[in-house]
């Protein structure tokens, strides 16, 4: 008897049945708050950065400690465009955003020109963070800095480009980031319908960049990550340029935390360098060591449940938190090594085997 | 095919290396031995880029390989097989040969990569060659000590290079499985040039067909047939000098 119902059948069909059917229907009928409906938004944007995060971590074996940094030029370059697009309509009807009022600034900086054009934002929130990844992944990759030194470097970065943000010089808000956004094409952000919309928008993301992923891990490329894990110099010796196809994750990597970033700044309103902090990066690494790490459906799992989870413990009590987090991140280092994904697919190959044993038997019994 | 002139190597101020003249033909089987630390290893290393050599000279089928990387010169036909298996334990053994077989491997390449039935039959016919055939859908990091050295001379193969270097393919092997490792490598050198280091006496009788090279300290102490390295009495010497009587 071939078995329809496996573990990743049922992860379709909940994960669709839920956030594609019951949660917009209960928000369109009323039983589910905008508010929830934006939360979740947000969490599928955590889960796409999560996605590159487990191709470059889980499947390559490398420690990218910067990815809240990409997210975050992902999310201000489409705040940016969002404040311009509002430029008048501020309390200080300017045509410069407001923070740069109340920093005696009147002409808007020449790096946020391209900005008013909505096309050109979206495009720049994808090209910044690969341009970025490219050009330090290929001089990092190519010295050969690898391990813990690489997780260290990126952990650098990230610091580093949290301070240049925290400043107000830097003409992105400083430390209170970028907020008080209006509309995006033409959209009123805060009506309903819109956040629908982009939850909506969030969620095929999610699943467009699930199957780009699933494709790329599934093709030779994928093969080859895997084979940097395992063993990098068996690969340069069998002819694998292994610094391109570092260089190649770690873009593909910032590029989906951008992705998650452009979703994310509009949906939670407000974008700020704390989203880009060494601990924000920290996070997203612990959500797919949680859900279960060069595991795909680990990565998606684990971003959403640990943001679920967080909203429902800091609710419940407030300062236990980081407490929870790190019981739960210490039993999953200690015991269940391939995550919350792994744990269920080895009860399901329990099941299965007890289940075909028992079918062997009554089949023998039939004999 | 392969010359060696000059080649000099020192770690920390010790002298690992000192080959003054080394040199391989087409379709040859040359055996290295020596007793440890002799360099063979090093020797290897620096064949294939593991290693930088302080100074000296490596012409492989016309092609200064010194100074090169790895992947520019695994790309020129050499290609190495190490004491230690290193293979893709988390890969299929299928999936480690698709990696190993020779095509294009470039980024995009592999993305886009479509199965041919050339390569899948080149893997299946090496796969019988090694006696992996029935294993291929298995984790190459669950296979025995024997299989996964096995699997590596399979990868070396496939890569179909001109230059085969072979470090202690016999280590960790049952009698049985040692014979075919060597009938294997001779099979290989009809076509191939192969470099084999090898400590077991026994083996290196079977494969060495031509010319045996000792390296002792560094240096190379003699080359001749098996049966003249075997009575010379400066490699006994050299060998009994450490308590060795594999040689006896």
């Amino acid at each position: 008897m071939k078995k329809y119902l496996t573990s990743d059948s049922l992860f379709y069909i909940i994960l669709i049945t839920i956030f594609l059917i019951v949660l917009p229907l209960g928000n369109i009928l009323g039983f589910v708050s905008n508010n929830t409906i934006s939360l979740w938004g947000r969490y599928f944007c955590f889960a796409i950065a999560a996605l590159g995060i487990d191709l470059i971590w889980g499947y390559t074996g490398v420690l990218s400690m910067c990815q809240a940094f990409f997210f975050c030029l992902g999310g201000y370059s489409i705040a940016m465009h969002m404040l311009l697009s509002a430029s008048g309509k501020g309390v200080y009807s300017a045509a410069i955003p407001d923070f740069m009022v109340w920093n005696q600034v009147d002409t808007l900086p020449f790096f946020w020109e391209p900005f008013h054009s909505f096309g050109l934002s979206l495009l720049l929130a994808l090209a910044l963070p690969a341009t970025f990844a490219f050009l330090f992944g290929f001089f990092v990759f190519r010295s050969r800095i690898k391990g813990v030194y690489f997780a260290i470097i990126t952990q650098a970065l990230a610091l580093a480009v949290w301070l240049i943000f925290l400043r107000n010089e830097t003409m992105l808000g400083g430390t209170n980031g970028l907020t008080d956004f209006k509309s995006l094409l033409g959209f009123e952000l805060s009506s309903p319908g819109t956040k629908l919309g982009l939850y909506l928008i969030a969620f095929l993301t999610l699943c467009g960049t699930f199957l780009f992923c699933r494709w790329l891990v599934n093709s030779k490329f994928g093969k080859v990550l895997v084979g940097i894990l395992d063993s990098e110099s068996r690969l340069s010796f069998t002819a694998y340029n292994v610094v391109n196809y570092k260089v190649a994750v770690f873009v593909i990597a910032a590029i989906l935390a951008a992705i998650g970033g452009v979703l994310y700044a509009p949906q939670t309103g407000i974008i700020t360098p704390g989203r880009m902090d060494v601990k924000a990066s920290v996070e997203m690494v612990m959500w797919v060591a949680l859900g279960g790490r060069g595991r795909l459906k680990g990565a998606i799992i684990g971003a959403l449940l640990v943001n679920y989870l967080y909203s429902v413990c800091t609710s419940l009590f407030p300062e236990s938190w980081l407490y929870i987090l790190g019981i739960l991140f210490i039993l999953t280092v200690l015991f269940f090594e391939k995550g919350f994904w792994g744990l269920i697919e080895m009860l399901e190959a329990k099941l299965t085997g007890w289940s075909s044993a028992k079918g062997s038997e009554s089949l023998k019994a039939n004999i | 095919m392969l010359n060696v002139k000059n080649l000099n190597v020192a770690f920390g101020g010790v002298k690992a290396l000192d080959l003054h003249d080394f040199s391989v033909d087409m379709n040859e089987l040359r055996v290295i031995i020596g007793p440890n630390g002799a360099g063979k290893s090093t020797f290897l290393d620096i064949l294939c880029g593991k290693t930088q050599a302080d100074d000296g000279e490596v012409i492989f089928d016309g092609n200064h390989i010194l100074g090169k990387k790895e992947v520019d010169i695994a790309n020129l036909g050499i290609a190495r097989k190490f004491q230690k298996p290193s293979i893709f334990g988390s890969l299929t053994v299928y999936d480690n040969m698709l990696l190993a077989a020779r095509m294009p491997k470039g980024i995009f390449k592999s993305m886009f990569f479509k199965m041919s039935s050339e390569i899948k039959d080149r893997i299946y016919q090496v796969a019988r060659m090694v006696r992996l055939d029935i294993h291929l859908s298995k984790l190459a990091g669950n296979l025995s000590h024997g299989q996964k050295q096995w699997l590596e001379i399979a990868i070396v193969m496939l890569q179909d290079p001109k230059l085969l270097l072979i470090d202690e393919p016999a280590a960790g092997m049952s009698d049985e499985e040692t014979y075919r490792t060597g009938e294997l490598l001779t099979d290989l050198a009809k076509h191939h040039c192969v470099i084999v280091i090898e400590h077991d006496m026994s083996f290196v009788e079977q494969i060495a067909n031509r010319l045996v090279s000792v390296l002792v300290r560094g240096k190379l102490l003699m080359e001749g047939s098996f049966a003249e390295v075997r009575n010379d009495q400066r490699v006994i010497d050299c060998y009994l000098g450490r308590t060795n009587t594999q040689l006896e």
